[in-house]
């Protein structure tokens, strides 16, 4: 430990630590300065951006001790009174979903207006390069960064980029605020680690050393004999079942016979602190019999594969997913056309900026924790409680989940993570203990996107309507379960694309393999089935000689239209309009598919898309919301379901809000808490907006009834002629306040407190016909790309679309939905790959994966279409996923119109691309990580 | 995770070599730490984590760029961000501003350094690859007391593998000719959006015409990685060497580089075919770049923060 003198954000301290401290370390755990974020300790992200001196720098690599009597401002000091242009300004123009990233943004965009007070686009996007947002796609953070500059020169701020909807309502329709939007540009807001209790330990777990070996000896007691080790815990220590799992039980909480993959857990450490955590995990000794290692899927549907779980009886399949619709041979026989390809997309990273952590706090420790409690940033808080109560072999309700901040998720936080490891080790150590994954941890354990192989054949007749689809699906489920089987469910139904396809038969194996465990993210399947479909449509379109967009229209989807599942759609079937309005945008002005301009070759593509709202497939789909009114006119609205960016707080505090004529802000939202929240199910598929804004919806409706009953009899009315209006009950010129009414009903006894229980409309298993979901979105997107001649560097420059998502509740969020989307989806078409060798992860590191940056942006223009769910809250559906599907074809649509080089394998390789060009080959099957 | 025990902070090249050789071998050089850090995190380095870091970004005499008599001096402690803000280096040696400006982000920018880029050996720094077509000499102060001026190229001795050695030996600063009237140089690499932060392939030409301003009396071509380390493309350089400034001698060079040099494939990063044609690409689009800022004497750097 030595000294240093510091002065941070104007106040100086003087501090004893030890010299190996970086300046993030310092302000996260010495100074409590939580607000500075650590998203990968490599300067890779920039989150964790702060001013020394004026200068802005990664502080996760800035040793403490250069900063000696230096001057660090963080975001917590840039509020000088009141919010800072850039805080009040990424509020406005809703640049802050997770807020994960925020801190670092500002900061950066901050340095940034020091310099340059009047940035045009290019500046911030020279300035922000390396300060990564994995949420809000950038566009409105660069709109966000302009208009606190003018508001820093004294001028007007800019206007937000609201988008056209139908028929707002006084909060629905309407683009409110998130409630707590304010924590999260002051850094204020706490995310998991940001969570500090007395006496606190800090856990560390040890992975796997092979992707499939035997374990033949574990042994801890070096590891226990260290001082400041809490405790050492294995397989033998897991007090109930040693498995947890989403729909199936088949993940070792501690493994004890044979690890499957390299981030399999075998030993879990609990220490007086992290340096002390991380040595001890080393001291663990394991003996291994390594195993043949079992890494794609195809291969592992062969019969000498090794078994990646012994005893199954259907060995490493999964799940053999089918889809049989009309008759295909007579579809294919029907057919002037037939194009048969076969597709790769690969491995994917939800690269989340924050990685995972969880605290667990044991049972009686202090006064506000009565029971096993768990800290985390969960997509299924219920879940996490029921596996956690499994393992840690008690009832659920002996168990709390309180659900934090998430920093991002889109998928990647539905499996548990530390959570059950950190409730055996408070357990066994009687301390709260905090589990936080680094980066590269992060990386190597946690589920990804499916990688695929997908042959497709689709036949049209010459008048240019689809006859039949034939498909074959292999899935790289990795060594898990996770959630492989409804993921690759979604891509097998979804496999005809949102288009009227007779005769379908599509199969898909998901396997067992010992490569990192897939799941869901974002798009659950469907994103890599479109980018086969929608190229292939292309190819059929190009074959009969009509035009793309005229071709999809021709078969789009529309009310009356059976799905490859056979379920006949009766509403809400906004397809068409998104395609016109897509095509009417892309055409006008002097329209061309492509051309070519000083050593670049341009083009336009196009491809649709639909992804289902809800778990469908006769899954039981239920939400539970409670909203409860207090005497002083406020209401709160609860419920377990994930804010993880994408603002259902403001979307259910919106929906109370209307239902009961409150102003906006006189409705508070608690998310997240086993014990204070009903269950909401899980934040997957879409789902939240209708499942929980219903169950909201429905709740504050009884409240309302609830309340009419009293102030009519205050007001001597019948309680149908009650209007509820900005915290007012009124009738003909009489009103009552909302509060006062709370309170009468309090007086005469009557709970105020109303749960309801939403059950999603029915739905039917596959390969029973029905109604498989209860409701689709849709997308349409055109993509402008160009490709440099003498590089084969592909850039994006527009991208329009028109989404189908019922209604936008808030636009704004909606917006952030569809941009952040897209962008994610163009790094899943251009840039991330997550690379495994013979199932040892290459990606350990972020800078060994690519998301898209701002300097990636393209301007994007999107339109909404509103055909209404008629069961979806005010007519909504979900908009989660969509944007992020069509993303990939429009682009490869767009490469193949400009150059002529059809790719069918991404992320598209310049390299090869350009090798293509010069042979004047018309096909890519590499992708760059096939370069040895 | 600690990753080293003590940290000094050296005032002065001195000091730094004189802490360096108390730690006798123990103690480690950190400049900006964007290589170093991210290095010694990694758990197969774990063995390699020095006791102590010592720190030479507030060295005065190693923080300066001076330019006198024709020839710069730059500290090996200087930031990309401070080679890219200094005008004098943007007009007499633009290729190092346009190298130094593409490197990390603005953060990296802000505290990575050109000594560091150097000392860290990789076969494509972008730094490097400038301060090779630059000619540059490095100024080394040995673990053993003596210091000497040695040509930049002399540093390198493997792919990551430096000449010095950074527990014991310090980078103090470099130094290269100004470009004079009839000069001029330029940078320009290519990249892809995945993996790595490396360039698939970067390219520093260094002009001088005759009197004419359009035959070429010296060239000097850094192409980076086709090999080991950084090297300069003699046999290309040669074929520019009393032509005509013109596109017919840029394709000629082309030829003699495409003969020349064998850049291989590196995985996850190029194809060996690939970088063989970007030899082309690059060349086409620097040494015109060049021969311009040579014939006019006006030099604005391209592509910085790009
Ligand atoms: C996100 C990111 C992007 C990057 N992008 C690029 C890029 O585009 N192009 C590129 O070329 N590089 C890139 N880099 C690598 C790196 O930033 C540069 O190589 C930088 O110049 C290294 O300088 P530094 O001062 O940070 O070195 P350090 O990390 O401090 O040191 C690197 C090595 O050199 C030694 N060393 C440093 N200074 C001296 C000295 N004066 N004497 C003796 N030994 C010394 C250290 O001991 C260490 O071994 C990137 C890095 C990151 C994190
Ligand atoms: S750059 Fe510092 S945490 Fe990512
Ligand atoms: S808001 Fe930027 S990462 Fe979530």
């Amino acid at each position: 430990m030595s000294e240093i003198r510091l002065i941070v954000n104007g106040v100086e301290h003087v501090l004893d630590v030890p010299e190996s401290r970086t300046l993030a370390e310092v302000l996260r755990y010495d100074l409590k300065l939580t607000g500075t974020k650590i998203g990968c300790n490599e300067a890779e992200c920039g989150i964790c951006t702060v001013h020394v001196d004026g200068t802005p720098v990664n502080s996760c690599i800035y040793p403490v001790f250069r900063a000696e009597g230096r001057r660090i401002t963080t975001i917590e000091g840039l509020a000088n009174g009141s919010l800072h242009p850039l805080q009040r300004e990424f509020i406005a123009h809703s640049a802050v979903q997770c807020g994960f990233c925020t801190p670092g943004l500002i900061m950066t965009a901050a340095a940034l207006l020091e310099e340059n007070p009047d940035p045009d686009e290019h500046d911030i996007k020279v300035a922000l390069k390396d300060t990564y947002c994995r949420c809000t796609g950038y566009t409105s953070v660069i709109n966000a960064i302009r208009s606190a500059a003018s508001v820093k020169r004294g001028e007007e701020p800019l206007p937000p980029n609201e988008p056209e909807v139908s028929e707002p309502l006084k909060h629905i329709s309407v683009s409110e605020p998130v409630q707590d939007i304010e924590d999260r540009v002051t850094g204020r807001a706490k995310y998991t680690d940001d969570y500090v209790f007395d006496g606190m330990l800090f856990g560390r777990t040890l992975r796997a050393r092979y992707p499939h070996a035997r374990i033949l000896r574990i042994d801890t007691s070096r590891a226990k004999a260290l001082p400041g080790v809490r405790a050492v815990l294995t397989a033998d220590d897991v007090p109930g079942e040693n498995v947890h799992g989403l729909v199936y039980l088949d993940w070792d909480v501690l493994c004890k016979d044979k690890v499957r993959y390299m981030g399999d857990a075998v030993a879990i450490v609990a220490a007086d602190t992290q340096e002390i955590a991380d040595q001890a995990v080393e001291l663990i000794e394991v003996d291994y019999e390594p195993l043949p290692v079992v890494a794609d899927p195809v291969y592992a549907r062969t019969p000498d594969a090794p078994l990646v779980h012994e005893g199954r009886e259907a060995g490493n399949l999964l799940k053999h997913i089918k889809v049989r619709h009309g008759d295909i041979d007579k579809g294919f026989a029907e057919a002037d056309v037939i194009i048969e390809r076969t597709y790769h997309t690969p491995t994917t990273e939800h690269a989340f900026l924050e990685p995972e952590c969880a605290i667990g706090v044991p049972a009686g420790y202090d006064s506000e924790h009565d029971k096993l409690t768990v800290y985390v940033g969960s997509q299924i808080p219920y879940q996490d409680r029921n596996q956690i109560a499994r393992a840690m072999g008690v009832p659920d309700e002996a168990v709390r989940v309180k659900g934090v901040l998430i920093g991002g998720g889109f998928g990647g936080k539905e499996d548990i993570a530390g959570q059950i490891h950190v409730a055996m080790l408070a357990n066994a150590t009687g301390k709260p203990v905090k589990m936080l994954y680094s980066r590269s941890e992060s990386l190597l354990f946690h589920p990804k996107r499916h990688a695929t192989v997908i042959r497709i054949k689709t036949g049209a007749k010459r008048d240019g309507t689809l006859t039949a689809v034939e498909a074959e699906l292999y899935g790289d489920g990795g060594a898990y379960a996770s959630l492989s089987d409804k993921v690759m469910t979604r891509a097998t139904t979804h496999a005809t694309g949102p288009y009227h396809v007779p005769n379908a038969k599509i199969d898909c194996y998901a396997m067992y393999t010992n490569n990192p465990p897939s799941g869901a993210f974002r798009g659950f399947g469907v994103t890599q089935s479109a980018f086969a479909v929608e190229q292939n449509m292309d190819l059929v379109a190009e074959a009969l000689g009509i035009d793309p967009v005229e071709f999809r229209l021709k078969n789009a989807q529309r009310v009356g239209v059976a799905t490859a599942t056979g379920q006949v759609l009766r509403e809400s079937v906004g397809l068409i309009e998104s395609i016109e309005k897509v095509n009417a945008d892309m055409r006008a002005g002097d329209f061309k598919w492509s051309w070519r301009d000083g050593g670049y070759a341009y083009g336009w593509g196009i491809a649709c898309a639909y992804k289902n709202t809800g778990l469908g497939g006769g899954a039981p789909d239920r939400s539970d919301a409670e909203v409860e009114a207090f005497e002083d006119g406020t209401v709160e609205v609860r419920t377990s379901s994930a804010d993880m960016g994408q603002g259902l707080i403001a979307v259910l505090a919106q929906i109370a809000a209307e239902e009961l004529g409150l102003p906006y802000k006189k409705v508070r939202v608690l998310l997240s808490d086993t014990d204070k929240t009903p269950n909401g199910g899980p934040t997957t598929a879409s789902r939240q907006t209708f499942m929980s804004g219903n169950a909201v919806r429905y709740a504050a409706g009884s409240l309302r009834a609830l309340l009419s009953k009293v102030a009519a009899e205050e007001l001597d009315t019948p309680p149908d002629r009650l209007r509820f209006e900005e915290g007012l009950i009124r009738e003909n010129g009489h009103s009552i306040g909302f509060d006062q009414v709370v309170r009468l009903a309090k007086g005469q006894g009557l709970a105020t407190k109303i749960l309801h229980e939403y059950y999603g409309p029915k739905t039917q298993p596959l390969g029973t016909g029905g109604d498989m979901h209860f409701a689709f979105s849709y997308a349409t997107q055109a993509a402008l790309v160009s490709v440099e001649l003498s590089t084969g560097v592909v850039r994006v420059h527009r991208i329009i679309s028109a989404t189908d998502i019922g209604r936008a509740i808030n636009p704004l969020l909606v917006q952030g939905q569809i941009e952040g989307g897209i962008v994610m989806a163009m790094g899943n078409c251009l840039s991330e790959s997550y690379i495994v060798e013979e199932g040892v992860p290459w990606t350990r590191y972020l800078a060994r994966y690519k998301m898209p940056s701002i300097k990636h942006t393209p301007e994007i223009k999107s339109y909404l279409v509103e055909h209404r769910s008629s069961d979806g809250p005010y007519g909504a559906k979900g908009v989660g996923e969509i944007p992020s599907i069509n993303t990939s074809p429009a682009i490869c649509n767009a490469i193949y119109n400009a150059v002529g080089v059809r790719v069918y394998s991404i992320p598209v390789d310049q390299d090869a691309l350009y090798r293509a060009m010069q042979r004047g080959d018309r096909e890519v099957f590499t992708a760059w990580h096939d370069v040895k | 995770m600690k990753l080293w025990e003590k940290y000094h902070l050296a005032r002065t090249a001195d000091e730094a070599l004189a802490l360096l050789s108390n730690y006798s071998g123990e103690a480690q050089i950190v400049a900006g730490g964007t290589d170093l850090l991210i290095d010694l995190q990694q758990p197969e380095k774990a063995h390699q984590r020095p006791k102590a870091l010592i720190d030479v970004t507030c060295a005065a005499d190693m923080n300066t760029i001076q330019l006198e008599d024709g020839i710069f001096t730059v500290g090996a402690a200087v930031t990309h961000a401070a080679v890219v803000k200094s005008a004098l280096l943007e007009r007499y040696a633009t290729c190092l501003v346009e190298s130094c400006g593409v490197v990390g982000g603005p953060q990296v920018r802000n505290v990575g350094t050109l000594g560091g880029n150097v000392a860290h050996a990789l076969p494509a720094g972008d730094g490097t690859t400038s301060l090779v077509a630059l000619d540059a000499q490095a100024l080394v102060g040995w673990g053993d007391g003596r210091r000497e001026w040695l040509p930049i190229t002399a540093l390198f001795k493997g792919a990551g593998v430096s000449a010095l050695d950074s527990h014991r030996d310090l980078l103090i600063a470099f130094r290269f000719n100004a470009c004079k009237a009839g000069e001029g140089c330029a940078f320009k690499r290519i990249m892809r959006p995945q993996g790595v932060a490396l360039p698939i392939l970067g390219c520093a030409v260094w002009i001088a015409l005759e009197s004419d301003n359009e035959t070429i009396r010296d060239a000097r071509i850094c192409l980076a990685p086709v090999s080991q380390t950084p090297t300069r493309a003699a046999d290309t350089e040669a074929a520019l060497r009393g032509q005509p400034a013109n596109a017919e001698t840029i394709e000629r060079a082309v030829a003699v580089a495409h003969k020349t040099l064998h850049p291989r494939t590196s995985k996850y990063r190029a194809t060996g075919e690939y970088r063989r044609e970007m030899i082309g690409t690059l060349l086409r689009g620097a040494l015109p770049r060049a021969f311009e800022r040579a014939a006019t004497g006006q030099a604005k750097a391209e592509g910085v923060g790009a």
